[in-house]
């Protein structure tokens, strides 16, 4: 659908050369920081921009240049757009209207969006008076009612509590599925992504790192850039070396270069591995053990999470349960191989972790 | 009991701001011959006569008629002009786009004066002088660039995503415009049609240097009673209070938002 997209602007470009193919009915996902491009990416598919280069097709129909009022789409913001001066029914019903539906037909749609989006029994109030939550839903009915081709939904959650984001999480795959439409949905979550399935396009600094279906990325990243995006909190990263069936890691310790780590071909690489495979007692005679220096614990109750220094590198470790640790002492973490992934010195992905190769 | 300093101080600032209106209604109230020989805090001699006279004689009603008109066609004028302005330039960036939005308002730097005499020979020569129209458009000179100033501090408080929205649901610019945009910024299009009728129905000189019979405005008929039996006190002090009557009313409408229009709508 996008081919050879670019976006210049004051001769920075904001979009490198980006492919894109997004099929029919699929939920597909902008994984990526703050500023990484998701949001112009979006606006140059809905039209609201214009590519510096490159085309935008639709059903292989050439919509670089069509109004964004001909095209098929809907577009949901991160800030809470809605017709402050309507009610909710008429702003569910304005993109009916415009399409010179009969007034039955809109009472229909209307009552089925609001009811999904269970906004029911405030369709005569204003959004302004409703909360936060409430407001997004009337957005989300507006876009959905109209049943375009292709909803955009713009980072839709985060503006909104912890509590409404799990419970209108919940439900956006259920409303995709009952669409039928291309969804695109922007997120700077990792854990959003995995929850909607479907595809993922991981975006770092407007280019696509990678693009394909959410959990072969997450398990079998391209490269270090996309295991770092694709990571809540991000990969932890050190360098080591192969010779033989000798792993040494910078800091010097040595390991047995076992199944894991046995196919990788002599030299030197970077290892990463996900915070959550830290883990601070030795279950298996394999984990390699390393020392940390601790700088800070947040306990989030269940987790703890361990913010250290390893040599010049930070890591990140993921432990379940609350851990009484003294800061700024060295702690031992261990690791086992097989959560290793193995990246060669530019950044590309070697191997695999060995545990989510099979899949 | 504890005396509120605090009130006495406000209460006697009031009083001190009403002095001067409450004397031109007791003014209006009263006799010419009371006005000049007697000094009395009320009226002695409680007359309507000089709401009379402006009531029933033509060139005095005629005086508000005509400045109404003219205030009124200012007004739409200017806020019309001024919408589609304010929105480019609160939505859109071109070249010179802060150069000519500050520009905009040096045009009100310069005293009305300075404008009275080619506005006075232009429309002379065009054959406008002393009609309504003539004096409406002299005014929409100062009167433009304030509503652009106070309408863009509004339509700039409307989040763009609005627009876009609005386009992607399928409004057309002038539907999105109409239906969505205008009533968003209702209250700033009420403070700015405030401010352009305020300037018009206080503007003394243009109109009174454009106008003669047929459109005199009352401020120039006001400077007109000088007759040959001397001033007409109390018929003038009526007319003053008839004049205040209308900011009032069009100031209560928009009491609200007020605030926000003094300060060009950024807030």
């Amino acid at each position: 659908m996008l081919e050879n997209i670019t976006l210049t602007e004051n001769d920075q470009p904001h979009i490198y050369e980006t492919n894109l193919r997004l099929e029919k009915a699929t939920m597909n996902v902008l994984l990526g920081a703050t500023l990484s491009g998701k949001t112009t990416l979006m606006r140059l598919m809905a039209g609201l921009d214009k590519p510096s280069s490159g085309s935008i097709l639709w059903n292989d129909e050439d919509v670089t240049g069509v109004r964004v009022q001909d095209r098929d789409i809907a577009f949901v913001y991160q800030q809470f757009i809605n017709y402050p001066s309507l009610t909710v029914y008429e702003n569910i019903a304005s993109p009916l209207r415009l399409m010179n539906k009969n007034s039955a037909d809109i009472d229909k749609a209307v009552r089925q969006c609001a009811d999904l989006m269970k906004l029911s029994s405030f369709l005569t109030r204003k959004p302004l008076e409703l909360s936060g939550g409430q407001q997004q839903r009337c957005a989300l009915a507006r876009a959905l009612v109209k049943g375009s081709g292709l909803v955009l939904l713009d980072e839709p959650l985060a503006n909104l509590d912890y509590k409404l984001r799990e419970e209108l999480r919940a439900e956006i795959p259920k409303i995709f599925a009952d669409s039928g439409a291309i969804f695109v949905y922007a997120t700077t979550e990792p854990e959003e992504a995995l929850l909607l399935g479907g595809n993922t396009a991981t975006l770092h600094e407007g280019r696509i790192t990678q693009f394909g279906k959410t959990s072969t990325i997450y398990r079998q990243p391209k490269d270090a850039t996309t295991a770092r995006i694709f990571s809540n909190p991000p990969m932890n990263f050190l360098k080591l070396s192969k010779s033989g069936n000798k792993i040494t890691f910078s800091d010097g310790t040595n390991a047995k270069a076992s199944e894991a780590l046995s196919k990788l071909g002599d030299g030197d690489y970077i290892a990463g591995f996900r915070p959550n495979h830290l883990e601070l007692a030795q279950h298996s005679d394999m984990a390699i053990k390393f020392n940390a220096k601790l700088d800070v614990t947040e306990i989030t109750g269940s987790e703890t999470y361990m913010h250290m220094r390893h040599g010049g590198e930070r890591w990140v470790g993921l432990v379940h349960g609350v851990h009484d640790l003294t800061l700024g002492e060295e702690v031992s973490v261990f690791l086992d191989p097989s959560h290793i992934y193995t990246f060669s010195q530019d950044g590309n992905m070697v191997l695999p972790a060995f545990y989510a190769k099979g899949i | 009991m504890k005396i509120n300093k605090s009130a006495i101080v406000m209460i006697f600032y009031i009083l001190f701001l009403m002095l001067p209106i409450y004397w031109l209604i007791n003014m209006s109230l009263k006799t010419n011959q009371e006005i000049l020989s007697t000094f009395s805090l009320w009226p002695n001699d409680l007359t309507f006569d000089n709401y009379m006279v402006i009531f029933t004689d033509p060139s005095w009603y005629g005086g508000y008629l005509n400045s109404i008109t003219y205030v009124v066609m200012n007004t739409v004028i200017s806020v019309s002009v001024a919408l589609p302005a304010a929105y480019a330039f609160s939505r859109y960036n071109f070249m010179g786009d802060k150069h000519l939005f500050f520009w905009l308002l040096t045009n009100r730097m310069a005293p009305p004066a300075v404008f009275a005499l080619p506005f006075f020979q232009l429309y002379s020569s065009v054959g406008l002088f002393d009609t309504h129209i003539a004096v409406a458009l002299a005014h929409t000179l100062f009167n433009v660039p304030l509503a652009v100033w106070i309408l863009e501090g509004f339509m700039r408080g409307v989040p763009k995503e609005i627009d876009e929205t609005a386009y992607i649901d399928g409004y057309s610019f002038f539907g999105f415009f109409r239906k969505i945009f205008m009533p968003l910024i209702a209250s700033g299009i009420g403070v700015a049609a405030f401010f352009c009728f305020m300037f018009s129905w206080v503007e003394l000189l243009l109109s009174r240097t454009l106008t003669s019979v047929d459109a005199k405005s009352i401020a120039a008929t006001m400077t007109r009673t000088v007759s040959a039996s001397g001033l007409d006190w109390g018929v003038l002090a009526a007319a003053g209070v008839l004049t205040i009557i209308p900011g009032a009313l069009v100031i209560y409408f928009v009491r609200n938002h007020i605030a926000k229009g003094f300060a060009l709508g950024r807030v």
